[in-house]
C-alpha cells in the first residue's frame, strides 16, 4: 500500500534513463495500445528496459506498475537486465531444427563459451534463443542485432566471427 | 476463499430485460439476455465445474474445465464465456466432457502440493472440491520434473520456479505453491477494487502471480482490501486468521463499523469467535467488496486494551475505582440530580455517538429530552456533516443524499468535490472507479492532488486545484458559467423549482464578480479549467456530484451545500439515477445519529422541536412535557462549561477531546465540568478527563441498525456476548431508569418500532422488513413500503426546488507575515477517524504517525527535508509533527491527518466555524512551518497527562 510518508514521489533513477523514458513515451504514449511501441523505444534506446525506469513509464502511462512488468516479463525479447555489445538471437523454430539448428546450437555455444540468456565474458556477445525469425526458405537463421542471417552452419558462423573480431 | 454460505454462479448477473430460454441437460431454463452458459446451469441448479470464474469477475475462460457440448456447434466451449441464445441445446455432462475435465485437473494436481489436510483452504477448497466433481483418481505426470511445489530439485539444487511464501501483509499470505495462475486475483484487483497491484508475471509455465514489481505484497501498492483472498480458490491467498483457527462453522450478516458506505459483511463464526469477515456478495452497498478497514481491522474489538467494568472516580487526580454497574449507574443519576438541583435543569446534557446504532442514537436523545427535560444533544455530525443537514433542507427539503451508490452506473459525469473516496469512502472509490474506466468523465474540486485525479486507469478531465476556503466562490463562478452561457436546463426549472428564488439566483449568480476571470485571483483556479468542467457538467449527460467534509468543514460550509443544491438544480441532475446531490458520510451511521434526532434543534425525522404538533407526539408517547426551545449545540456546552453554567455530560461514543477544534478550549472546558460520563471501548482522550467510565460495547455484540450515506438501514446483528455485560442501549436504559424516567425495552427491536411509529419517514421500518429486504433505504413508509432509492423524483420534498443566494464571504482565517501557510486536514485509508479503532490493528503498519505534508517549494524555503521534525503554528497552538514532502500540495497549503492524539493537529485548529451549524472550519487554519528539534509544549503537557492518567488506570487493574 502506498504509505502515508511515502507522498507519491518516484524513485531516483539515472538521468539518462529519464531521459529516455520521457521522450519516448512523450513521444508515443497516445498511440491506441502504446505500451508495446514504448517498450521498444526503451530498449531501442537503452539496449534494455531497466527495472528502475518501470515506475515512471507506469506513471507516464498512467498504468500501474504492474502492468507494465507484467507485459516486460511476458514477452522474452523484451531485457531486463543490459545485453553485451551485440545480441545473437538463434532460431529453434521446427524449419531450423530440420535444417541443422540443434547442431549449430551446441556449436554457437561452445564457440561463445555461454549458454542461452548469458553474455560473453569480454561483454561482446548476449545469445538468445527465439522462436521463428520468419526465415523458413532460408533455415537456419540467426539475426545479430536486428539483422537477419541465412543459412548458418558452424562454418559461416565462425567466418562470421572472426570477420567481426578482426 | 469464497463466503462459506454463498453459492457462487460463476459470471455477473445480466442487466438486461429480454429473457431468453434454452434448454440444458434437457431442463428448459429462461434467463435474461446477455447470461452466460455457465449462470443460466447454476441458476437452474445445474453445477458445472470451474475454477477461474466468480461471479464477482468478467468471464475469462482460462481453467478449461467449465467446457460443455453444445448442439449444433463444434468442439467444446467454455460455458463461462459463452452467452445463452435462444433454442439453445447444452449439454454439461458426457463421457467426453468428463474425460476432457479429468485431463485438464490432472495437469493442475501435477503441479500443486498434496497437502490437503493440513491446507488452510481444506474444507472449503475449491481446486479441491473440482478434483473431486471430476473424479480424478490418479495423477500420471508424477511430481518428480518442473513443478511449482518443491523448494529444490531432484538433484538438491534450488528449483528456480518455486517461490517461498510472503508473509509480508499483516492480514494474509501469499503462498506461490499454492497457485494455479488461475488470474482471480489479478482480475479481483483490477475489475473489483481498481488497484492494479497484482499481475501475471512471466508466461506459460513460468507464470507467476508478481505483486507490482514481483515485489512483496507489504511493498506493493497493494491497498490490502481482500478482493484477491476472496477471490482465490485455492489456500494460496489466505487471511492469517483463518490459517490460525480454521474454517468457521457459521456466518452472520451485519454491517461494517467504519465509513458511511456502509459495507454489509457476512462475520464468519466459530462459536464467539471470529474467523474472518467476508463482504456479502447480496450487500447493497458494497456488492461483495470491502477495503482493508472493514474486512481486516477489527481486532480492536478483542484489544486487551477494551475496558470491560464500570470505574468512577471523584477527581480526574484520582485513581479509578472499578464498581458494580448499579453503583456506577446509581453515582451518575445522582449525580446529575444533584447537578440540575444546583445549577438548574439545563446544566446537564448528553452528546449521542455516529458509531452506535440508530436505537442507541435515539435512545440518548430520548433519555436527555424526557429524562434530563432538557434539549442540550448533539452529536458529532455537529463537527462534520450538519453543513449537508441545513444546506439540503433549504433548498432540496431533505437533509440527505439523494441518490443510492447504484446509481453511479448510469452517472456520465462525475462531479467530486472536497471529498477524497479512495481513502475516506474506498469501497465506493472503487466503484466509481469502475464507472470512470467506463467511460464517466471526471472534475476533481480540491486543493491536492488526490488520487483520483491521476491513478491507474484514471485520469481527471479536470482538476480545480483551488485555494482551501474559496469553495463557495468556485461554486458560484462555475454557476456563472452555466447561467451566462445558457446552459440552464430551463425546462427543468420552470417545472421543479420556485420561479421567483431561481430568478433571483440567476441575476445573482450572472454578476461579473462571479465570472472565472474575476474569480481567478480568488481561488486560484485558471478561468478556462472553470469554463471548461462547468460545461461538461452541464451538458455531459447525468451529471452526479459527490462531496465530503471539504465543502462542509468550512465557515461557509452551509453556503457551499446549497451552492451544490443549486447547481444540480440548474442543470436538471437531480430526480433520476445516475445524477444527484450525494454527501459521502464520514462515519458509519452519522446519517442515522442525524435521522434520530440527535441535533439539539430537532426530534427524529428533522422535525424541529418548536413544532407543536410534532412535539405533542412526542410528549404523548413519551408521557413528559417536552420543551419548545432548542438546546445547546456541542461548541456552545464548552462555553457554557466554561462559563460555568454547564456541569454534567453523557458521552456516548465519541471522543470530543481529539475530535474537536482547538484541542485546549476543548480540554479546559471539560475540566471544569463536574460530572462527565464517558460510555466508549476504550479509555479515549475524553475519559481522561471523566469521572465515570461505563464499558460500551462494540457493534459485533448487540442488534440493531447503521444507516449509511445512501439513506441505508442494515442490520446490525450481535456475534458474541458484550464483553462489559450491556449494550449500549442498556446502559443508556439503565440510567434513565435511576434517573427515574421509566424506559423499559426488552429488546432494540422495540425501539426501532417506536421510532417507526413517531416518524413518518420511519412508519414503513421495523426489524423485520429489514430482515425481509436486506435493508431499506428511508423514506419508507406507505408511499415507499420498499424504501426509496432515488429522492426528488417527481417532485421535491419541500414541493419546488429553492435556489439559495450563496454570496462568497472569504473567511477570518487569513495567511499572514506571521502564519504564512493554510493548513488543511483529512484522512487516510488505513486508519479511521480518531484511530481509536485503527490504532489498535495491524493498520498500523501503513500509518504510524500523522505527519506533516508539504510542498517542495514551501519546502526548501524553510530548510525542510522529509523526515525532519516541523512546529506548526497557529493562533490557537503549536504541535510538532514530522514533515513529508509531497508534490501532491500545492505551495502554500500543507496538509495533516488526525489520527493519533499525540500529534496534536486539533491543537492548531481554531474555533472558526459554519455560520449556520457551528461547523467547525477544520479546512482552513493560517499557520507557520519551521524546523525544529522537540516536541511542542502542548505535546509534553499531553504527554505526561497520559502518563499519569494511564498510571490512575493500572491502579484501577489492582484488586483493592
Amino acid at each position: 500500500m502506498k504509505r502515508a510518508v511515502a507522498g507519491s514521489s518516484l524513485p531516483d533513477i539515472p538521468e539518462s534513463v529519464r531521459v529516455v523514458v520521457l521522450e519516448v513515451t512523450g513521444r508515443l504514449k497516445d498511440l491506441p495500445g502504446a505500451l508495446l511501441p514504448v517498450l521498444h523505444g526503451i530498449q531501442d534506446a537503452l539496449g534494455y528496459v531497466p527495472e528502475v525506469a518501470v515506475p515512471l513509464i507506469a506513471r507516464e502511462m498512467n498504468l500501474s506498475r504492474a502492468d507494465v512488468h507484467g507485459v516486460i516479463s511476458f514477452y522474452h525479447y523484451f531485457r531486463q537486465q543490459p545485453a553485451g555489445k551485440h545480441v545473437i538471437h538463434l532460431c529453434r523454430a521446427e524449419s531450423c531444427q530440420a535444417m541443422g539448428a540443434v547442431t549449430l546450437e551446441k556449436h554457437v555455444k561452445q564457440r561463445l563459451g555461454v549458454d542461452f540468456h548469458e553474455t560473453t565474458q569480454d561483454g561482446r556477445y548476449t545469445l538468445e534463443p527465439v522462436y521463428c525469425l520468419g526465415n523458413c526458405a532460408c533455415s537456419p537463421a540467426m539475426m545479430v542485432d536486428g539483422e537477419l542471417k541465412g543459412r548458418v552452419t558452424p562454418e559461416r558462423f565462425d567466418a562470421w566471427l572472426a570477420a567481426e573480431v578482426s | 476463499m469464497l463466503s462459506i454460505v454463498e453459492i457462487d454462479l460463476g459470471t455477473p448477473k445480466s442487466t438486461s430485460s429480454t429473457m431468453v430460454s434454452l434448454d440444458i441437460d434437457g431442463r428448459r431454463i429462461e434467463v435474461p439476455e446477455g447470461t452466460s452458459v455457465m449462470r443460466a446451469a447454476a441458476q437452474a441448479g445445474i453445477s458445472i465445474p470451474k475454477l477461474c470464474a466468480t461471479e464477482m469477475l468478467d468471464a475469462f475462460g482460462s481453467c478449461r474445465l467449465c467446457l460443455v457440448e453444445i448442439e449444433g456447434r463444434k468442439g467444446y466451449p467454455a460455458s463461462c464465456t459463452t452467452p445463452v441464445s435462444e433454442g439453445m441445446k447444452v449439454a454439461t455432462q458426457t463421457p467426453k466432457l468428463a474425460d476432457i475435465r479429468r485431463g485438464v485437473m490432472e495437469l493442475y494436481i501435477s503441479d500443486h502440493p498434496l497437502d490437503c489436510l493440513t491446507c488452510p483452504a481444506n474444507g472449503h477448497c475449491e481446486l479441491q472440491d473440482m478434483a473431486g466433481v471430476v473424479g480424478l483418481r490418479d495423477v500420471r505426470y508424477g511430481y518428480e520434473g518442473a513443478n511449482h511445489v518443491k523448494p529444490k530439485q531432484l538433484d538438491g539444487t534450488a528449483n528456480p520456479l518455486f517461490a517461498a511464501k510472503d508473509e509480508s501483509n499483516p492480514y494474509f499470505t501469499f503462498d506461490p505453491s499454492k497457485c494455479i495462475a488461475c488470474s482471480r486475483c489479478v482480475r479481483a484487483c483490477d475489475e473489483v477494487q481498481g488497484t492494479f497491484a497484482l499481475t501475471i508475471q512471466g508466461r506459460g509455465f513460468e507464470s507467476k502471480v508478481s505483486a507490482s514489481q514481483n515485489n512483496r505484497f507489504l511493498d506493493s501498492e497493494c491497498v490490502s482490501c481482500g478482493a484477491c483472498v476472496q477471490a482465490c480458490p485455492t489456500a494460496t491467498l489466505s487471511e492469517k486468521s483463518l490459517i490460525d483457527k480454521g474454517q468457521a462453522e457459521h456466518s452472520v450478516v451485519t454491517t461494517c463499523a467504519y465509513c458511511g458506505v456502509g459495507c454489509s459483511f457476512r462475520a464468519e463464526m466459530k462459536g464467539q469467535e471470529i474467523v474472518r469477515m467476508v463482504p456479502n456478495m447480496d450487500g447493497h452497498a458494497n456488492h461483495g467488496h470491502s477495503c482493508v478497514k472493514g474486512r481486516f481491522a477489527i481486532g480492536y474489538a478483542t484489544h486487551p486494551d477494551r475496558i470491560t467494568t464500570p470505574m468512577i472516580r471523584a477527581k480526574i487526580s484520582d485513581p479509578w475505582r472499578v464498581v458494580s454497574w448499579e453503583e456506577a449507574i446509581g453515582h451518575v443519576a445522582s449525580e446529575f440530580k444533584r447537578l440540575q438541583a444546583t445549577y438548574g435543569k439545563h446544566s446537564i446534557g448528553g452528546i449521542t455517538s455516529s458509531r452506535c446504532t440508530n436505537e442507541e442514537t435515539y435512545l440518548v436523545q430520548k433519555l436527555v429530552r424526557a429524562g434530563f427535560g432538557n434539549n442540550n444533544v448533539d452529536t458529532c455530525a455537529r463537527v462534520c456533516h450538519s453543513p449537508t443537514g441545513y444546506g439540503l433542507k433549504a433548498t432540496l427539503g431533505e437533509s440527505a443524499g439523494t441518490q443510492d451508490f447504484d446509481s453511479i452506473r448510469s452517472t456520465d459525469v462525475v462531479l467530486v468535490i472536497g471529498a477524497n473516496p479512495t481513502d475516506a469512502h474506498p469501497v465506493f472509490g472503487s466503484q466509481m472507479k469502475q464507472r470512470l474506466r467506463a467511460g464517466a468523465r471526471l472534475i476533481v474540486v480540491d486543493p491536492r492532488r488526490i488520487d483520483l485525479v491521476r491513478t491507474p486507469h484514471i485520469k481527471a478531465d479536470y482538476h480545480l486545484r483551488l485555494r482551501p476556503g474559496t469553495n463557495v466562490a468556485l461554486l458560484d463562478t462555475l454557476a456563472h458559467v452555466i447561467v451566462t452561457e445558457g446552459l440552464v436546463d430551463e425546462e427543468f426549472v420552470a417545472r421543479r423549482c420556485e420561479p421567483e428564488a431561481f430568478a433571483k439566483w440567476r441575476a445573482f449568480v450572472s454578476q461579473e464578480k462571479y465570472s472565472p476571470e474575476a474569480m481567478e485571483s480568488v481561488t486560484g483556479v485558471p478561468a478556462d479549467l472553470v469554463r471548461g468542467a462547468a460545461r461538461l457538467y452541464a451538458t455531459g449527460g447525468n451529471g452526479a456530484i459527490y462531496y465530503g467534509l471539504g465543502v462542509t468543514e468550512h465557515a461557509q460550509g452551509s453556503t457551499s451545500v446549497m451552492a451544490i443544491a443549486n447547481l444540480a438544480m440548474a442543470t436538471g441532475n437531480i430526480g433520476r439515477e445516475g445524477v444527484g446531490v450525494n454527501p459521502l458520510r464520514g462515519q458509519n451511521n452519522v446519517q442515522g445519529s442525524c435521522d434520530m434526532g440527535s441535533f439539539p434543534h430537532e426530534f427524529p425525522g428533522y422535525r424541529h422541536v418548536s413544532d407543536t404538533t410534532v412535539r405533542h407526539s412526542f410528549e404523548q408517547a413519551w408521557g413528559v412535557p417536552l420543551l419548545s426551545e432548542p438546546g445547546l449545540r456541542i461548541p456552545n456546552m464548552f462555553e457554557a462549561a466554561l462559563d460555568g453554567s454547564f456541569k454534567g455530560l453523557y458521552i456516548e461514543g465519541e471522543d470530543i477531546a481529539q475530535s474537536d477544534p482547538d484541542t485546549q478550549h476543548v480540554t479546559a472546558a471539560l475540566t471544569s465540568m463536574e460530572c462527565i460520563v464517558v460510555q466508549d471501548l476504550f479509555l479515549n482522550e475524553t475519559a481522561k478527563f471523566a469521572h465515570v467510565f461505563l464499558p460500551g460495547s462494540s457493534f459485533l455484540e448487540k442488534d440493531g441498525t447503521f444507516t449509511n450515506a445512501e439513506r441505508r438501514m442494515s442490520m446490525v446483528r450481535k456475534v458474541m456476548e458484550p464483553k462489559g455485560g450491556y449494550a449500549d442501549w442498556e446502559i443508556t436504559q439503565l440510567l434513565a431508569q435511576a434517573m427515574g424516567y421509566p424506559m423499559n425495552y426488552t429488546h432494540a427491536s422495540q425501539i426501532l418500532d417506536e421510532i417507526a411509529e413517531l416518524t413518518p419517514t420511519f412508519h414503513g421500518v421495523s426489524f423485520d422488513k429489514i430482515e425481509q429486504l436486506g435493508s431499506v433505504q428511508w423514506p419508507c413508509n406507505d408511499e415507499h413500503p420498499e424504501g426509496t432509492p432515488v429522492m426528488h423524483v417527481d417532485e421535491f420534498v419541500r414541493g419546488k426546488g429553492r435556489f439559495m443566494l450563496t454570496e462568497y464571504v472569504a473567511t477570518t482565517e487569513k495567511v499572514s507575515a506571521e502564519h504564512p501557510l493554510i493548513l488543511t486536514t483529512g484522512r487516510i485509508l488505513s486508519q479511521y477517524n480518531v484511530g481509536a479503532q485503527t490504532r489498535r490493528t495491524a493498520n498500523v503498519m501503513w500509518h504510524d504517525e500523522d505527519r506533516l505534508e508539504i510542498h517542495p517549494h514551501d519546502a526548501e524555503e524553510r530548510g525542510i527535508v522529509d523526515n525532519d521534525w516541523v512546529g506548526i503554528v497557529s493562533r490557537a497552538g503549536e504541535t510538532v509533527l514530522r514533515a513529508v514532502v509531497s508534490e501532491r500540495m500545492q505551495p502554500g497549503v500543507v496538509y495533516t491527518t488526525f489520527h493519533f492524539p499525540g500529534s496534536g493537529a486539533n491543537v492548531i485548529t481554531t474555533e472558526n466555524s459554519d455560520w449556520a451549524t457551528n461547523c467547525p472550519e477544520y479546512k482552513v487554519t493560517a499557520v507557520q512551518v519551521t524546523r525544529v528539534s522537540q516536541p511542542s509544549e502542548w505535546q509534553k503537557r499531553y504527554r505526561a497527562f497520559t502518563e499519569a492518567q494511564e498510571a490512575l488506570l493500572e491502579q484501577s487493574a489492582k484488586p483493592a
